[in-house]
């Protein structure tokens, strides 16, 4: 099964992509493609999930929203009190490491999609709402605990709440979802060929791009420290059994509570860096770049997804 | 024709700040600005501009030497501690110094 994943052409395009950045060749995206292609796998990702909810019956998502935000709550809590007590991180950095950790990543997302797509697994059609809910309480629970912590006062909460709410990634994915849920499936069709034909293919390309910037960050590893290497690497997986957990709990079936443990065990990349670096100014960009992106993002990708799928096997063997 | 004297100001930082700065920039009165997207390595490490988190603005205003001389404290106040940030001030002799 881990094989499988490996061999997977969005799997094996990220790993040529960490290759080209390792042996230093000089292949680099030019910033409006990265800038496109992350335009259409947003919005594609929340037109799909917009679409399947319009036939989704409603108030059954009710119930793994909660679960969702829970989680949303109790895994940057987590990540923090670790990072503090164990790594001995001053509040600033723990507290922004933390709000990554609890986020989530719409690429790690879009990729055990398509891994469940692959291996024939069906899966809630309401996921992506998931997706959306999962990325914003983690980084506003950073940056209050981070805040709690400092003398200096004075969040201008106006301007971090528009970035967080109508940052780019969370405006696409929310749009995608209401233009899909509106427009419902069969109007959608005439447009289906351009974000749900040629999606796999662009997200191939956009993880070879991934791959190239992720194997930069490595570089960072000089200065994190060998905690948050190891952190890295366990915070998905106690994360990600919290999600199982949720996922079991709040009723999913294998393949959606697969889906939640993946997001739940996603370190962001995109939506938190923005945010911490504006609000919490003291947290050092290295430390949590470097572990969401250098380490947790490539963990995901290459092993985490069917350690996560499995996971949620075994939770529904014995619970289910 | 008799050219102002007037002071150029150059601010080389993280794209992050951008909309701060613009603000700051405003709330001062100052006229008018440009910014380009550039890249570099300085004492922050490199700064390639692949991705969102890697940009590199540069900002340049011209201004009375007065009014550079405050923005250059406000900025070394408020942003030289925690930001990858360059501020600097020279001499211009510009047209239409009342544009200024």
């Amino acid at each position: 099964m881990m094989l499988d994943n490996l061999l997977d052409p969005v799997v094996l395009c990220f790993v040529v992509g960490v290759a080209a950045g390792l042996l230093k060749s000089d292949l680099q995206f030019p910033e409006q493609l990265y800038e496109g292609l992350s335009i259409y796998l947003l919005f594609s990702i929340g037109l799909k999930g917009g679409i399947e909810l319009s036939r989704a019956a409603p108030g059954e998502v009710f119930v793994p929203v909660l679960a969702t935000v829970a989680l949303g709550v109790i895994i940057p809590l987590v990540a923090y009190f670790l990072l503090r007590r164990l790594g001995r991180f001053d509040r600033p950095n723990a507290a922004a490491i933390a709000a990554h950790y609890g986020s989530v990543s719409a690429v790690t997302y879009a990729v055990v999609i398509s891994y469940l797509v692959r291996i024939g697994q069906s899966y809630e059609s309401y996921v992506t709402v998931l997706l959306v809910v999962l990325e914003i309480p983690a980084i506003a629970l950073g940056i209050l605990i981070a805040r709690l912590g400092s003398a200096t006062g004075g969040v201008k909460w106006g301007a971090l709440l528009h970035e967080v709410f109508l940052g780019k990634s969370v405006y696409l994915l929310v749009s995608g979802l209401l233009v899909g849920y509106f427009s419902g499936f069969d109007r959608s069709e005439a447009v289906a060929p351009l974000f749900f034909g040629l999606f796999k293919g662009a997200l191939a390309l956009f993880l070879l791009e991934m791959g190239i910037i992720a194997s930069r960050r490595i570089e960072g590893l000089r200065y994190t420290g060998f905690f948050l290497v190891i952190f890295a690497v366990a915070m998905p997986l106690v994360s990600g059994a919290m999600g199982t957990v949720a996922g079991l709990l709040s009723g999913l079936s294998l393949g959606g509570t697969t889906v939640l443990a993946t997001l739940a065990a996603s370190a962001s990349y995109i939506a938190a860096p923005a945010a911490m670096r504006i609000a919490v100014p003291k947290a050092n960009p290295t430390f949590y770049l470097t572990a969401a992106l250098g380490i947790t993002f490539p963990f995901n990708i290459l092993v985490g997804i069917p350690i996560y799928h499995a996971m949620a096997r075994f939770a529904h063997s014995i619970g289910g | 024709m008799t050219l102002a004297h007037r002071k150029l100001v150059t601010i080389i930082t993280e794209s992050a700040l951008e909309s701060m700065l613009v603000k700051d920039l405003e709330n001062f009165g100052v006229t008018g600005y440009t910014i380009t997207n550039v890249r570099g390595e300085g004492a922050r490490g490199k700064r390639k501009g692949d991705w969102d988190q890697n940009r590199t603005i540069c900002l340049i205003t011209i201004c009375r030497s007065d009014l550079a001389h405050v923005i250059l404290d406000h900025l070394a106040a408020v942003y030289f501690e925690d930001y990858a940030i360059v501020a600097y001030l020279s001499d211009v002799e510009v047209h239409r110094g009342n544009k200024f």
